[in-house]
């Protein structure tokens, strides 16, 4: 029987931990959760604050996670963190400003042209850019 | 034949240019280092997102979210492309684009509308051209090292439109760093997840099979978690492109100055060549002028 469950701690930018713990301490949306070996299936949302790991030897490894999701399967827990602090009102303000560089680009639109035009002048440019190529070729010999 | 003068002024412009292709070429060959050590790093992460993602879409949950559910008549779809912010970088943005108008065309004939939102301002510049594009948000100057927090924008922009069943399907749009010399122009499937899954089986032969009836135990409740893990999964694919699509610019601009600089040594080649013929040429006839002219005496 193991008493140990592997942990993968990850963030989009970072590998923070991986490898086997008796037991994992995080803090999820509805409070404190401890988790050791053969815990249920659970999903949950976590909280600002430290994610520790109990390592088999009884020593602590403790990390800090600006938020995330905790994952815990039969054979692995997984928390993946956040890198960037979030909030609806920070999201939405991201998006309006998207969406505003999309505007100004539009007011600025020189002259619009049809789908079948570009790809006319896309082709027609990598055929150039082909017989330029061959013709190299052929000079070299 | 131009003189020895025009000829110098031309092999000092070519000697200028390579100057410059040169400078551009060890720039990114520095720069590559680091975005393929940063494409290295976030693949845990999207590794992890993959496998929770699909232990979640096998969960046999009772709650439907609009990422999870497939519509049938498709009337408007979404693309993010993500390009580079600088040329220079070889046919790379032009390839993409290039897979990416058929399939646009194909969606028009169908009658279907198609939204984009730009990553880069290459991609920018090119869709505000396009006629029957909508360009509906757009993000550029993302430097060297591109944080989520600046995706996060376009992101929410296109999944709001999705969410609110204004958009049936969303793509991704970006060129894959399979090594230095090949990046790979690729469109995926970003949403709904059904149709991911199944093109995933059909490209990766990875199957997400039903196993034992079994479900999650979820803090606070379904929705808020499903939505905020789907949420999360899309943000770190984009963000997965973006950094491929770097560490791919820089691949494609470091071979692209290469060849340029490799053009200029030849170019500079010839014309030194002709120079000296010109010169000599020159004091060839002078010789003969001069010994014409004692002869003459």
């Amino acid at each position: 029987m193991t008493n140990t469950i592997r942990v993968d701690i990850v963030s989009a930018e970072a590998e923070i931990f991986s490898g086997d713990a008796t037991m994992v301490i995080a803090t999820g949306e509805l409070g404190e959760l401890g988790i050791t070996p053969r815990h249920a299936p659970l999903i949950t949302r976590l909280k600002p604050g430290h994610v520790d790991v109990v390592l088999d030897g009884g020593e602590r490894q403790q990390f800090y996670v600006s938020g995330g999701i905790l994952e815990v399967q039969p054979q692995v827990i997984t928390v993946l963190a956040d890198t960037a602090a979030r909030a609806s009102d920070l999201d939405e303000a991201a998006a309006q400003r998207a969406k505003k560089e999309a505007e100004d680009a539009l007011a600025h639109r020189t002259e619009a042209v049809d789908i079948a035009e570009a790809q006319a002048k896309l082709a027609e440019a990598m055929a150039q850019l082909q017989a330029l190529e061959r013709l190299r070729k052929n000079l070299k010999h | 034949m131009a003189s020895g003068r025009e000829i110098k002024t031309k092999i000092k412009s070519t000697q200028n240019m390579r100057k410059v292709t040169r400078a551009l070429e060890m720039v990114s060959a520095a720069k590559i280092r680091r975005a393929q050590d940063m494409m290295k790093a976030s693949r845990p992460y999207a590794r992890s997102m993959r496998k929770v993602i699909a232990h979640v879409a096998q969960a046999s949950t009772d709650f439907s979210h609009p990422f999870l559910t497939q519509r049938e008549n498709i009337a408007r779809v979404g693309y993010i492309v993500v390009s580079t912010d600088r040329g220079l970088c070889g046919g790379l943005n032009s390839n993409l684009f290039r897979r990416l108008l058929p399939a646009i065309a194909e969606w028009h004939k169908q009658g279907v509308e198609v939204d984009v939102v730009a990553v880069g301002q290459k991609a920018i510049s090119f869709f505000r051209r396009i006629k029957g594009v909508n360009l509906i948000g757009s993000v550029s100057h993302l430097g060297e090292k591109p944080k989520l927090e600046q995706l996060i924008g376009v992101i929410k922009v296109m999944m709001d439109v999705y969410t609110s069943n204004g958009l049936d399907r969303v793509f991704l749009a970006y060129n894959d760093f399979v090594n230095t010399m090949t990046q790979k122009p690729t469109i995926d499937a970003l949403l709904p997840l059904p149709a991911v899954a199944a093109e995933m089986e059909n490209t990766d032969g990875v199957k997400l099979e039903q196993t034992n009836e079994w479900d999650y135990i979820y803090e606070p409740d379904a929705q808020t978690v499903l939505e905020h893990v789907l949420a999360r999964y899309v943000e770190s694919l984009v963000y997965q492109a973006a950094l491929e699509n770097l560490a791919s610019e820089h691949a494609a601009r470091m071979v692209a100055m290469k060849s340029a600089s490799d053009n200029a040594n030849k170019v500079i080649d010839e014309l030194t060549l002709i120079y000296n013929k010109a010169r000599q040429a020159a004091i060839t006839q002078e010789i003969s002028e001069i010994v014409g002219g004692a002869a003459a005496v």
